[in-house]
């Protein structure tokens, strides 16, 4: 029996609204909570298709009598509970801050994991369910799961663009409404379908939440911290892929944000605007009247150096916001300025809605700007600056889209450094300025990824091209493109002595000059600098308490400082509120692995061992061990290739966002082809046609990875049409053939022990959530290229396990 | 039997009464002992932070003060079963009271002498004014959240700091009839140090900045002006994590 193409539409419906779901939680948490807990959240809700695979294994024929009628109430169950749970989600007072100081937050924790995996639960219901009744055709079921996952991936995203995100919740539970009346059309005669489709309208009219929905933010986040002050109240938020941006107005208090100010300082900014993205990462509009003399302030601070060191006239910005560092320029008169900002809507407060408040700064004359990311607006130019400034930015990684968040950074990598300098005229600086940390971890990391590039680019004494200083709150980092002379570093003593910034580090600089406005324990950077320049530095790295190995572009996380080694001795520490040291991010990550891995024994292996006859697997048969083997790791690898291949193709299309939606849609979409395709495959007779695609994949992986160099060097010449298209050319045969080997497995279950459908999606379900995480921590460690390779032998050991299942239905 | 029934029942009833009236003692002397316990915590952790502070051991009379200030009588109710742990507190309004570790060492890292005259940007909940006042004779207190400022006033009455002066407004121009200060702390630091509070401190004057979220203070900044009023800063680490490239 062929499923109608209306139950196909509404499969593809259900598929792409759990996908967009998980992407909008995602989005919702990162707003009202902190991104590295929303990520472990959201990926261990997705346990929901695990626990339903488990679920429809042990109830299968009894939910298959009753096909259209289940499906449809999962189908509404999904939309009633999309919204309902992240709203009671977001009233469990879980605090992260308080997780180390108080244990029942953990409890609020399992609570929220709790109510997010149920719309997933019904929505995989829905899928396994229909896989089942269908099993003939399962082909035909997995490509509609796949081409609506692959609908909603890039839906999502649009519609994010045109609403605010908490609105989305309603398009999702009415999408789960039409998917339902969908197959209601079929399912029944004319008369019921009146009554039930008037049924199903009616309780929408009612429950659909429209003004109530409120945002619950939380009250530690920045955002809220400031509207406590008298006076603030928010009086703009525009909404966005790249995040909520929140306006503030300080009616009696002035905002004064001028971060990394000398104590030296006298004067204070002019008034301001807060601006926040996501709740959190305050920045500010400040009022400016054409007079440069009222930004003294930004001249006090260690981001004003390079302007100190030299007459400057080209000048490139990379990360404008809303135009500290342009000020900065205009006080120093530079004549040509560029500006990089990668989102559009920050751009409209300066140009449009607040443009005579910041005094029509992006429209200047001087100013040139430019709406890219910063590699991506680099790559299309071939002029030379004499300085290019990043401050502060902790740039938008694909984290800020909120589907990968373990912050993956490509503006602070070898490579980068190496493309900013290529782009720094003789003699020009690039200057990096960043906050202060203690102990040190960021820019200890900064300066071995930065000593790397220039030794990577033939330079033969890095030293004699870096200066760093500090303040008490921020460092500066530049790198000169030429050696630096005697008159810049007595400029320099200059500059720090008025503002009481300390000397880091200058080519032939003495202890003596170092940690003596601000003081710290032991003049940590000045050691780190010096150790880094020397023969050492191998041995400065290996034992030093965090991880500051270069970041690279095939690893490309700044951020990630963990080491394992330190753990035991910052745990002594808690007592002392020494729990910052921890670099909980990674550790939330093997958290949510652990987690991970021990639902999936339970769902996995649990049952196989209290209920095997009951999940259909006949005594005495090995088989379905292949088939753990083999759904497992299509499960594994099917991601693991998906998330290796998105970041490296981040590096050709630039824009995070884009990048991601195009590269991730085309594989699920393309893998939907593949899948349909698959049942010619799975027709045949030859034997060879089994492997064929595992082949492919691997070959295509292999391929792409190995010469991913000169793929990148081609593509970057082209225009930005002409990227796109090209990644979308390439990525499309790699997702075909993806989208087959599990159609092709399931064909053949289907014909021997077809009672075992439901378990071998439960455990494709478990193998995703586990594979998302694990992925991220194998990028870490090993990069993105060794990813690749270990999901190309995942698809040898599936392959290897391929005719084992095949055996019993008489291959 | 009746008889000695009935007296049974009265000395019992007379018990609970007994007991009611004195739970509120008991609690107090729970409260104390509590209180000496976690001063004790603090004692043995200043130890293994020795290197970092520059000190063997904190001022006795900041411990006395700790000793003394009720904690308790600073948080919300659902918080005072933790308030004698050494960790932080929710007090509403997005804020927090610091964890007594950290209030011992900032108090501590800004030397008072009886006479001095110190000024607390951010008030919160009062509890670390209260542990000022047992220290100085001249406090002055300013937040800018009016319940918290009001709830602070009030938490300061009732344990009988009734000489601290309190205030509601913004702390940026820190309070210019009562400078200069000899000492300032300021709990609730915007982006940057006010230029306004360098210039209340006086020559010799010692300024204290926890640096980080609520709930995590992740290092103290002390301030201090010179006799030439040169002003200089030490970032502190309040944990014992030396050194860094060093054995464990």
């Amino acid at each position: 029996m062929k499923p109608r193409l209306s139950l196909l539409a509404a499969v593809g419906i259900i598929s792409a609204s759990s996908l967009a779901y998980e992407i909008l939680l995602m989005r919702l948490f990162s707003i009202i909570q902190w991104h590295h807990f929303a990520y472990m959240m959201i990926s261990l809700a997705l346990l929901g298709y695990g626990i339903s695979g488990v679920l429809l294994a042990l109830n299968r024929d009894r939910l298959a009598q009753h096909f259209p009628a289940a499906i449809m109430t999962n189908m509404l169950l999904f939309s009633l509970f999309a919204p309902a749970c992240f709203l009671l989600a977001q009233q469990v007072p879980f605090n992260s801050a308080e997780i180390l100081w108080a244990p029942r937050q953990l409890l609020f924790l399992f609570g929220i994991y709790l109510m997010l995996t149920l719309p997933f639960f019904f929505a995989a219901n829905v899928v396994g369910l229909s896989l089942y009744r269908y099993r003939n055709q399962v082909a035909s079921i997995y490509a509609a799961d796949l081409f609506g996952a692959g609908l909603g991936s890039a839906g999502v995203i649009l519609l994010l663009f045109a609403v605010f995100p908490e609105q989305l919740l309603t398009v999702l539970m009415l999408s789960g409404i039409a998917a339902t009346l969908l197959v209601s059309i079929d399912s029944f005669d004319r008369s019921k379908y009146g009554i039930i489709a008037s049924v199903i309208i009616g309780l929408t009219i009612i429950f659909t939440p429209t003004g109530w929905v409120t945002l619950k933010v939380s009250p530690y986040k920045s955002l809220n911290q400031l509207l406590q002050v008298p006076g603030t109240k928010i009086i703009d938020r525009y909404s966005s892929p790249l995040g909520l941006i929140s306006v503030v107005k300080s009616e009696t208090t002035p905002l004064r944000h001028a971060p990394g100010l000398s104590l030296n300082a006298t004067t204070e900014p002019p008034e301001q605007l807060a601006v926040f993205i996501d709740a959190d990462n305050i920045s500010a509009i400040t009022r400016y009247n054409g007079k440069p003399e009222t930004l003294g302030y930004l001249d006090q601070t260690t981001s004003a150096l390079p302007y100190h060191l030299k007459q400057l006239t080209d000048i490139l910005i990379l990360g404008a916001g809303t135009g500290s560092d342009i000020l900065q320029a205009n006080y120093h008169a530079i004549k040509r300025i560029d500006a990089v900002e990668l989102n559009p809507q920050i751009i409209e407060l300066m140009q449009i809605k607040y443009a005579d408040f910041a005094g029509h700064l992006y429209s200047k004359p001087n100013v040139n700007l430019h709406i890219d990311e910063a590699r991506g607006y680099l790559a299309t130019t071939r002029k030379t600056y004499d300085l290019i400034n990043i401050s502060l930015l902790d740039a938008f990684g694909a984290s800020a889209s909120g589907l990968y968040s373990m912050a993956e950074n490509y503006l602070y990598t070898e490579q980068a450094i190496q493309e900013y300098l290529r782009h720094v005229s003789p003699d020009g600086y690039l200057s990096i300025s960043r906050w202060i940390k203690i102990p040190p971890r960021d820019e200890p990391k900064l300066l071995a990824t930065v000593i790397n590039a220039l030794k990577d680019a033939g330079v033969r004494q890095p030293g004699q091209q870096i200066i760093m200083i500090r303040g008490w709150q921020t460092s500066t980092l530049i790198v000169k493109n030429g050696v630096i002379s005697a008159e810049e570093i007595s400029r320099l003593k200059q500059f720090c002595n008025q503002r009481s910034f300390d000397l880091v580090y200058y080519p032939g600089i003495a202890e003596s000059e170092v940690n003596r406005f601000n003081i710290q324990q032991q003049p940590y950077l000045y050691e780190a600098a010096v150790a880094l320049l020397g023969d050492q530095s191998r041995a400065f790295i290996d034992a030093y308490k965090f991880n500051i190995e270069a970041a690279t572009d095939d690893k490309p996380y700044l951020f990630h400082f963990f080491k394992w080694r330190t753990l035991p001795e910052i745990l002594s520490l808690f007592g002392t509120g020494g729990s910052f040291l921890l670099e909980s991010g990674y550790l939330l990550l093997i958290a949510a692995l652990v987690q991970a891995i021990l639902a999936s024994l339970l769902l996995i292996a649990l049952p196989l061992r209290l209920w095997k006859s009951k999940l259909g697997i006949e005594p005495g048969s090995g088989n379905h061990l292949s088939m753990l083997v083999y759904f497992f790791s299509l499960g594994l690898a099917f991601l693991f290739i998906e998330i290796g291949f998105i970041q490296k193709f981040i590096l050709i299309l630039h824009h995070p966002l884009y990048a991601i939606t195009v590269i991730l849609s085309t594989f699920l979409l393309s893998a939907g082809v593949g899948s349909h395709y698959s049942t010619k495959l799975s027709h045949s007779t030859e034997k060879s046609a089994f492997m064929l695609p595992m082949a492919a994949i691997a070959l295509l992986s292999i391929a792409y990875s190995l010469g991913f160099e000169s793929i990148a060097d081609f593509l970057l010449k082209m225009e930005s049409w002409g990227r796109y298209l090209f990644s979308i050319i390439l990525i499309a045969p790699l997702g075909f053939f993806m989208g087959m080997p599990f159609p092709m497995a399931l064909a053949k279950i289907s014909q021997t022990t077809p009672a075992l459908i439901p378990w071998a999606w439960g455990i494709n379900g478990c193998a995703s959530v586990i594979s998302a995480i694990l992925a991220t921590l194998i990028a870490m460690q090993f990069g993105f290229t060794v990813l690749i390779f270990l999901a190309v032998i995942l698809y040898g050991v599936a392959a290897w396990c391929f005719p084992k299942i095949v055996a019993t239905a008489g291959f | 039997m009746k008889r000695v029934k009935h007296l049974i029942f009265w000395l019992v009833v007379i018990g609970i009464i007994l007991l009611l009236f004195s739970s509120h003692v008991i609690a107090e002397d729970s409260f104390r002992q509590q209180r000496h316990a976690l001063v004790d915590i603090i004692k043995a952790e200043v130890v293994t932070t020795r290197d970092y502070l520059n000190q063997e051991a904190l001022d006795e009379p900041v411990l006395d003060a700790l000793r003394k200030v009720p904690r308790h009588e600073f948080v919300r109710d659902a918080e005072r079963p933790y308030a004698y742990q050494n960790r932080p507190l929710s007090i509403g309004h997005g804020q927090t009271i610091s964890q007594p570790y950290i209030v011992a060492i900032m108090t501590d890292l800004l030397k008072l002498k009886k006479t001095d005259r110190v000024l607390e940007v951010g008030t919160g909940s009062g509890y670390q004014a209260a542990i000022l006042a047992e220290l100085v004779d001249s406090v002055y207190t300013l937040e800018i959240i009016e319940p918290l400022a009001k709830q602070a006033a009030e938490n300061l009455k009732r344990t009988g700091y009734d000489t601290v002066h309190t205030r509601t407004g913004d702390g940026y121009y820190g309070w210019e009839e009562a400078a200069p200060f000899d000492g300032i702390i300021v709990t609730a630091v915007a982006s940057h140090i006010p230029p306004p509070l360098i210039k209340q401190l006086k020559p010799g004057g010692r300024m204290i900045i926890p640096v980080g979220a609520q709930f995590m203070t992740q290092y103290l900044v002390l301030v201090t002006k010179d006799a030439h009023e040169k002003i200089t800063t030490r970032q502190i680490l309040p944990v014992s994590f030396v050194p860094l490239t060093g054995k464990h």
